[in-house]
């Protein structure tokens, strides 16, 4: 590369750290103004925290099961006044509360690693489609057509009976299953980009295709990927508990909320209501909060999206 | 206009094109599918055999070829477990799950149009900040538990609807028995209303999301400004002036919300056992009758290419705008 691009990096680099430092100091501010992403982001902290800390914070093995204290209520005191099982017990007279903080877990991992196969290979094929036009661009986009032409928890069922279940493919499905929407959105931006200055001038110094697609045009079209990424995590634990309920999700010694509520479901005509309330207010309030943090990214990063 | 609509149709054979090539190569994925045939305890010879039958000998290509030759003659492949054309078994349950989609997005559409545009005119309000908590809240509740918790409260606690059954009304319609359907028709609503709320709840809120914010852009333009210097009353401005345009957006989604609240069947299909695809393929799922969920992933795929098709040359017809484009 030659010396006048890697001034223009230098240069670039420090006015993007300063740019960065005003915008978190926008973002808190921002934050501390309005009540609910602060809600959100305390829920998303606790998933975190209970995904990291998971077997030193759950009061029990989640899969030690006992016969003697099936079925439980919740918030039951013992003949000696201390609660051993604060949300209850299931069937299999398994702690709800431990199950409940390891879940956690895989919604987080699966939801994020998702997001993030999904973004990027969405991004890389949007930006080719849209910098190249043309060919390129037609098979792209009618790839992402046929792709939308399925009904994506059928697609995703089909190649998981076909594939097994488990946490890599349900990971990879759900990821692949990800890419038309960040491809659409980055195409879309990358033709907005594609002819102007600083992309000509970064082209006239003879930087590699690769290297203007990088670091000329994937800052400028950022900002739209990560609040749709936002609202994407919560649409792919919404699926992943959906097709752990279905019983193609992770296999069922790892506890997820989706597989508890299947679980839960025999026991629901008999009136068992904690097996089904908790797992499920699990669920909501985290996708809850990837929505609520999605909402308050557009408007902080893209008031223009406002609505969209 | 007839121009857009060839060039939109092919479009479509391509994509029906790239659907059954993907399912096609789904079943080839999981190993050799002969195995899905024979028993375990098989002998080679018997394996063998079933091969050369079921054609898993012959190159894919030539696989391939025929099963888009048997698809053109509504041949599926048959199914595992009941033994007959896949195609016909997922066309049996068809009507009911068809039922439960229209009166779903009947729900979701009759909410969301009056909650968006309520909202949209009450911009800044509580009954605004209220609707738009609820959408957001509507978003995130996983449907299937929705309708766990509709079971539980409503079904059990309150004992106000059936939690489940099923009473067929497209089914003897289409057979042709119209008086059936009609005496079924009012005896069927109880059924369908708690599953079908469930499945329509995510739609309904983001349509009224989409419907307030496409009214408030509605209502910010020059001609709404013109109307109301004309001394139009603001009920005539929203309903008529701006309603109208306001919808657009909402009238290129109707094809793909089918779509949506029909995957959404699946699930909630077998929260209620409700008689339908959905049920229908997760007990495919649970026995591994892999023809059978490839039938349903092929005609579920068909309707949703041709309803977009459909939605597209209506849009087209429309505004002008987007045949051109």
């Amino acid at each position: 590369m030659s010396d006048a691009t890697n001034d223009a990096t230098v240069g670039r680099r420090s006015k993007e750290s300063r740019d960065w430092r005003d915008g978190l100091l926008r973002a808190w501010r921002s934050m501390l103004r309005a009540r609910w992403p602060l809600f959100a982001v305390s829920v998303l902290l606790l998933l975190v925290v209970m995904s990291i800390f998971g077997p030193d914070l759950a009061p029990k093995d989640p899969n030690r099961q006992n016969i003697l204290s099936r079925l439980q209520p919740p918030m039951v005191a013992d003949a000696s006044g201390a609660i051993e099982y604060p949300l209850g017990t299931d069937g299999l007279g398994r702690d709800l509360l431990s199950r409940l903080i390891y879940g956690a877990r895989i919604s987080l991992l699966v939801g994020l690693t998702a997001v993030l196969i999904g973004g990027t290979l969405g991004t890389t094929l949007g930006m080719m489609a849209g910098y190249f036009g043309g060919r390129v661009d037609d098979v792209i986009m009618r790839l992402a057509d046929i792709q939308l032409a399925f009904p994506f928890i059928l697609l995703a069922i089909m190649f998981l009976v076909v594939l097994g279940q488990g946490v890599l493919n349900l990971i990879l499905i759900l990821g692949i299953g990800q890419w038309v929407t960040y491809a659409r959105i980055a195409r879309g931006q990358t033709i907005s980009q594609r002819e102007k200055e600083f992309v000509e001038a970064a082209r006239a110094l003879g930087a590699s295709t690769a290297s203007i697609l990088m670091r000329a045009i994937l800052p400028n079209i950022l900002a739209p990927l990560i609040v749709i990424a936002s609202f994407n995590i919560a649409s792919v634990i919404l699926t992943e508990a959906a097709l752990s309920f279905l019983g193609l999700g992770v296999p069922p010694t790892v506890p997820t909320w989706g597989g508890m509520l299947a679980e839960s479901r025999d026991q629901i005509i008999a009136g068992r209501w904690w097996l089904s309330v908790f797992p499920g207010v699990a669920i909501m309030l985290v996708v809850l909060s990837f929505n609520i943090l999605g909402d308050w990214l557009r408007d902080l990063l893209d008031p223009r999206l406002r609505g969209a | 206009m007839w121009t857009f609509i060839l060039r939109r149709a092919a479009q479509s054979v391509l994509v029906i094109f790239g659907v059954t090539l993907i399912t096609f190569l789904a079943l080839q994925m999981g190993g050799d599918p002969t195995y899905l045939y024979v028993s375990e305890r098989a002998s080679t010879e018997e394996i063998e055999r079933t091969r050369a039958t079921l054609g898993f000998d012959r190159p894919l290509h030539v696989q391939y070829l025929s099963f888009v030759g048997g698809l053109l003659q509504g041949d599926i492949g048959r199914s595992l477990t009941y033994r007959t054309s896949a195609l016909e078994v997922v066309l049996e349950r068809f009507p009911a799950t068809i039922e439960l989609t229209i009166f779903a997005m009947l729900i979701a559409l009759s909410s969301a149009i009056p909650l968006g545009i309520l909202a949209a005119r009450a911009r800044g309000t509580s009954l605004d900040g209220s609707i738009m908590a609820f959408a957001m809240l509507g978003q995130s509740i996983p449907n299937f538990w929705l309708g766990l918790m509709l079971i539980l409260f409503v079904g059990l606690g309150l004992g106000w609807l059936p939690i489940s059954g099923h009473v067929p009304v497209l089914g003897p319609l289409f057979r042709g028995e119209f008086g059936v359907a009609w005496t079924n028709f009012p005896r069927a609503i109880p059924y369908l209303l708690m599953p079908a709320f469930t499945i329509s709840l995510f739609s309904m809120s983001r349509n009224a999301r989409l419907v307030r914010s496409s009214m408030l852009e509605v209502l910010g333009q020059d001609y709404v400004r013109t109307a109301r210097s004309k001394g139009v009353s603001e009920y005539t401005v929203t309903m008529s002036h701006a309603l109208r345009n306001a919808l657009m957006p909402v009238v290129t989604m109707i094809g793909l919300e089918f779509g949506f609240l029909l995957s959404g069947v699946v699930v909630v299909e077998t929260v209620f056992s409700w008689p339908g695809v959905g049920r229908l393929v997760f007990n495919a799922i649970n026995q591994r009758d892999i023809p059978l969920v490839q039938a349903a992933v092929i005609v579920f795929s068909m309707i949703f290419v041709v309803l977009n098709l459909i939605v597209d040359v209506v849009y087209a017809r429309l505004d002008p705008r987007v045949r051109l484009a």
